[in-house]
């Protein structure tokens, strides 16, 4: 075996992580032991996210990937860790006190925010917008200087452009009055012309930030204790700041490549070729640090497209990078802002198209081919999207009226078909129409996840996301292979089709819906699915009548099966609060009954091993002792965890646990279309692991945070906040919705975080149907949760009551109370459980088999 | 040496739902479908070895009538107990009739094996 060789990385950002992916996708971990050095503490993670730390709070949310990556056997990410020197001859870098050796080195470093050399603008209260404890510290201090001055805070932004609106956007969002002061006349000058900055401005100042243009900051001033306290300005004006972010631009952080004498561009940057080799052939430069075919770049579409470079090379491939699309879309406080291609009609002859409408707040500009024909580039302000379509089209004939794309209710952009298979349709991952088509047809794939994974297009800025699936859609139509949304072979529709179906036409049986509505007799995935439906608009019994026929044998007789047949039982135990005498009666049940007990991850106890003729007599008992059923066997509420919380927690700043019942009695028994859970934390140390839940409340010392979409799993999500410092009432509110918009509308077997991504619009877009009521269904969510929980009855009660439905716990139709004569078990930690396959062997043949007497039996 | 053997009345299943019943000693699976015709299956799942068939659902799959193991869901052909997810899997088949009200199975004895 060869020896493996050696890649160090120096940085550990975005485009360093697409280098390591890149290469363990290509499996050249198997020939490449890969160091990553990185600076900052934490793994590397989605920069260009940055600002949605403030809505959403958990650095741990920026983090690319799984983390798997790091954790592969020959891939090692070093964090904190400085490169102080790279010795060439040696090939060797010196950090973390000691060297490394490397055959190649990649220099991933990135760039630095600059601070333009102003007095003042070292004084306690300045910041820059770069990284995760950039932003983290910014907060802090807007939270603490609010806090001292005892009002809002008075921010300043140096800097108009891209990122500067960015910090606007988080200064705004951290409560603070906000001055944007730009050098140029208009705003993103780099990106729009002065008609658009205007527009952008009029916006903007419409959502209360304070805009100056033509503006070069002199002096920054502290007050008396020291801190920022006000800007001066060439003209000899003045503004009030105790926060100031600079936002004028970025420099490549090439020292480590000056020291050692590489290459470096007039305006830095290391000098690479097409293949991102330096002047040193054996290091590389990738992303804002490298300068290749004439400039350096600095978005990440460019850098990612590199890192693919630079992973083929090492493999002994010939990829090159030949420049970018530099097309930006963005969302800046709310306002959307692109430009792509030739934005600033800067070709010969060129001709602009322009809408725009100041009352709307949008400017719109394609530039043309000087016959008008074919679409050069174009820039779009206050609504951005047409720019999905339009972007892929430059360099080609828009094909119709170029007016058509501008007007808000214009045409209908020409579909995804009309794409030329070599259109560059994802440019962050370098993705064209072709690549997604051949998804499709080489691939097999036909859902638009499988597609992601397969083609990468549309999972770092999203913006492409439509368009991808349209460009599925169409190829799969075209392949004959039409995307069955259907249930089964049994129901055409959807399970929210079919929802809507039931609840339209109040069907109360399985037999009236399938002769309606469907084919054959069912199965063991359509008859469930009506089972829930049916279950949540009706207000009977889940077993009552037909109803009974289209369960699974665990809804069928409340328990959970296991392995051997036989099944477990899991009384309800409300926020995970039980009375000492609750756990004596549980406990003597499972010892009457040789039930294996163990606690349960929701907070409750399983008891294992109860035969089916034994339920009804083990619930007699738990209900005469005032249990009910815990739903444990049902796509249903499940638990709503809690911690202990402001009742005996020294930190706890709500009751939690209080809140925690209150809300598993309201949603008990409701069937939806996976198991739901939520939990309760009393503070922010969120012992009641919230945001690993279906719907997750942490409480604030204003209120409750409501968090959705979180869950274990295969594949385990954070939630997402979705309201913040809501009273109860608002609180319980937007749960009812939340829940029953999510049973209504969701897949079978769909949990809360995949709904969420599928709806149109994700999440913001369930948050104007919870908070908002924008599709004016919130009554009737309202009112259809008001019927769940008037109607709720314990099932297990109402069955033990009606002598017809405990037959169906009859071990034999011939033989009632017999047990199942094949069931054996053997001891272990003081507990029986089944006895595997070799235990059954010699405890039913007994530990010797007679050879010879087989005869006689038979 | 072959005989009917009363299980239970007609009534006393529910149509589209199982029932266990014993047969000889043999665990076996009866199932009523809405249509009227009755099925009788191995107890037994071939794939998780407990005894849980009559515990599944019915349905059909391209017109023929099935039953999934509520274990792991695989589906059979109630008339033949052919495993219609794996060729090499099936259960038997007990012959049944109503009679008077009564589902009776045929406890056939089986030359040579036990």
């Amino acid at each position: 075996m060869t020896q493996k060789k050696k890649l160090a990385v120096v940085g550990a950002g975005m485009v360093a992580h697409r280098l390591v992916e890149a290469m363990v996708e290509r499996g050249a971990d198997e020939t490449w032991d890969i160091e990553v050095f990185g600076d900052e503490t934490r793994p590397p993670y989605d920069r260009v996210a940055l600002t949605s730390f403030f809505s959403d709070r958990d650095p741990e949310d920026l983090l690319l990937g799984d983390g798997d990556l790091w954790k592969r056997p020959g891939v090692r990410l070093y964090r904190g860790s400085i490169v102080s020197r790279i010795d060439r001859e040696a090939r060797q870098i010196h950090a973390r006190n000691t060297t490394f050796d490397y055959d190649r080195l990649v220099l991933a470093t990135g760039s630095y925010a600059t601070v333009p050399p102003v007095e003042g603008s070292d004084l306690p209260g300045c910041f820059v917008y770069r990284t995760v404890d950039d932003v983290a510290e910014l907060r802090a201090w807007v939270t603490d200087r609010e806090a001292s001055l005892g009002r809002k805070v008075r921010g300043a932004v140096v800097g108009g452009g891209l990122l500067g609106l960015e910090a606007a956007g988080a200064l705004t969002a951290l409560g603070a009055d906000t001055t944007v002061v730009e050098f140029a006349d208009w705003l993103m000058p780099l990106q729009v012309d002065q008609a658009g900055g205007g527009a952008l401005r009029r916006i903007i100042e419409q959502l209360g930030v304070t805009v100056r243009t033509s503006t070069a900051t002199s002096k920054l001033r502290p007050g008396r204790d020291g801190k920022i306290a006000r800007m001066q300005f060439a003209d000899g004006d003045k503004i009030p700041a105790e926060v100031v972010v600079f936002a004028t631009g970025v420099r490549p952080r090439d020292e480590l490549a000056r020291d050692i004498g590489l290459e470096i561009g007039e305006r830095g940057g290391v000098i690479a070729d097409e293949g991102c080799r330096t002047s040193d052939e054996s290091i590389f430069a990738i992303g804002e640090v490298a300068h290749i075919a004439g400039r350096v770049w600095g978005l990440v579409g460019p850098g990612y497209t590199m890192a693919e470079v630079v992973a083929d090379r090492l493999l002994g491939g010939e990829a090159s990078f030949e420049g970018a699309d530099l097309s930006t879309k963005l969302k800046l406080l709310g306002v959307d802002v692109a430009s792509f291609g030739d934005a600033f009609a800067s070709t010969n002859g060129s001709l602009e198209v322009v809408y725009a409408d100041p009352t709307a707040g949008v400017y719109k500009k394609l530039v043309m081919s000087d016959d008008a024909q074919t679409l050069l580039g174009g820039m779009l302000v206050g609504d951005a999207s047409a720019y999905t379509n339009l972007r892929p089209m430059v360099g080609r004939a828009l094909g119709s009226d170029p007016t058509g794309w501008l007007l808000p209710e214009g045409m209908e952009p020409p579909a995804g078909g009309a794409l030329p298979d070599d259109a560059n349709v994802c440019s962050c991952n370098n993705v064209t129409a072709g690549a997604i088509r051949g998804a499709v047809t080489d691939h097999q794939c036909t859902d638009l996840a499988g597609v992601k994974a397969c083609t990468k297009a549309g999972t770092s800025c999203g913006s492409c996301v439509s368009l991808v699936k349209k460009l599925m859609e169409t190829q799969l139509a075209e392949e004959g292979l039409e995307v069955s949304t259907a249930l089964c072979e049994h129901f055409a529709f959807t399970r929210a089709q079919l929802f809507d179906i039931v609840r339209v036409s109040q069907i109360s049986t399985f037999s009236e819906l399938i002769e309606q509505h469907g084919t054959g007799r069912g199965c063991d995935i359509c008859r469930p699915v009506a089972a829930s439906i049916l279950a949540v608009l009706g207000t009977g019994h889940v077993l009552d009548g037909e109803n009974a026929t289209l369960q699974d044998t665990n809804d069928h007789v409340m328990a959970n099966m296991q392995k051997d047949g036989t099944y477990s039982v899991v009384p309800r135990i409300a926020g995970g609060e039980v009375t000492p005498e609750g756990l004596i009666v549980i406990g003597q049940v499972a010892a009457d009954f040789g039930l294996y007990t163990k606690i349960t991850g929701g907070q409750r106890i399983d008891m294992f091993g109860a035969r089916i003729e034994q339920l009804p007599e083990i619930w007699r008992r738990l209900i005469d002792a005032g249990f009910e059923s815990g739903h444990a066997y049902g796509k249903s509420l499940r638990t709503v965890k809690s911690c202990v919380g402001q009742s005996w927690c020294r930190y706890g700043v709500q009751d939690s646990t209080t809140l925690a019942i209150d809300l598993e009695l309201r949603y008990r028994g409701l069937r939806s279309p996976h198991k739901l859970k939520l939990a309760v934390s009393g503070c922010a140390r969120e012992c009641a692991e919230a945001r690993g839940k279906d719907v997750g409340i942490i409480a604030t010392d204003k209120g409750w945070n409501m968090y959705v979409g979180g869950n274990g799993g295969f594949t385990p999500r954070h939630a997402q906040l979705f309201a913040e410092d809501l009273s109860t009432e608002d609180l319980v509110r937007a749960i009812d919705r939340f829940l029953m918009y999510y049973v209504r509308t969701a897949d079978r077997l769909q949990r809360t975080a995949p709904w969420l991504e599928s709806i149109e619009g994700g999440m913001d877009a369930v948050r104007a149907v919870v908070l908002e009521d924008s599709l004016g269904i919130g009554a009737d969510l309202d009112a259809a949760m008001a019927v769940h929980v008037d109607t709720y009855e314990d099932e297990w009660a109402a069955t033990l009551a009606d002598e017809e439905k405990l037959r169906r716990f009859e071990s034999f139709v011939n033989a009632p109370e017999t047990p199942d004569p094949d069931l054996v078990y053997v001891e272990e930690r003081g507990q029986r459980r089944p006895a595997d396959d070799d235990e059954r062997a010699v405890l039913i043949a007994g530990p010797s088999i007679p050879v010879r007497d087989e005869e006689v039996v038979a | 040496m072959s005989e009917w053997e009363r299980v239970c009345a007609l009534d006393a299943l529910t149509p589209d739902r199982g029932a266990a019943a014993l047969v000889g000693g043999h665990q076996v699976a009866v199932f009523r479908l809405s249509a009227g015709d009755v099925h009788a299956v191995d107890h037994l799942d071939p794939f998780s070895r407990a005894n849980v068939m009559a515990r599944g659902l019915v349905g059909s799959r391209q017109g023929v009538p099935t039953i999934a193991s509520p274990m792991h869901k695989q589906s059979f052909d109630l008339r033949t107990g052919q495993c219609l997810d794996d060729p090499d899997v099936s259960l038997r088949v007990w012959p049944t009739r109503v009679s008077g009200g009564w589902v009776e199975i045929l406890n056939e004895a089986r030359s040579g094996a036990a």
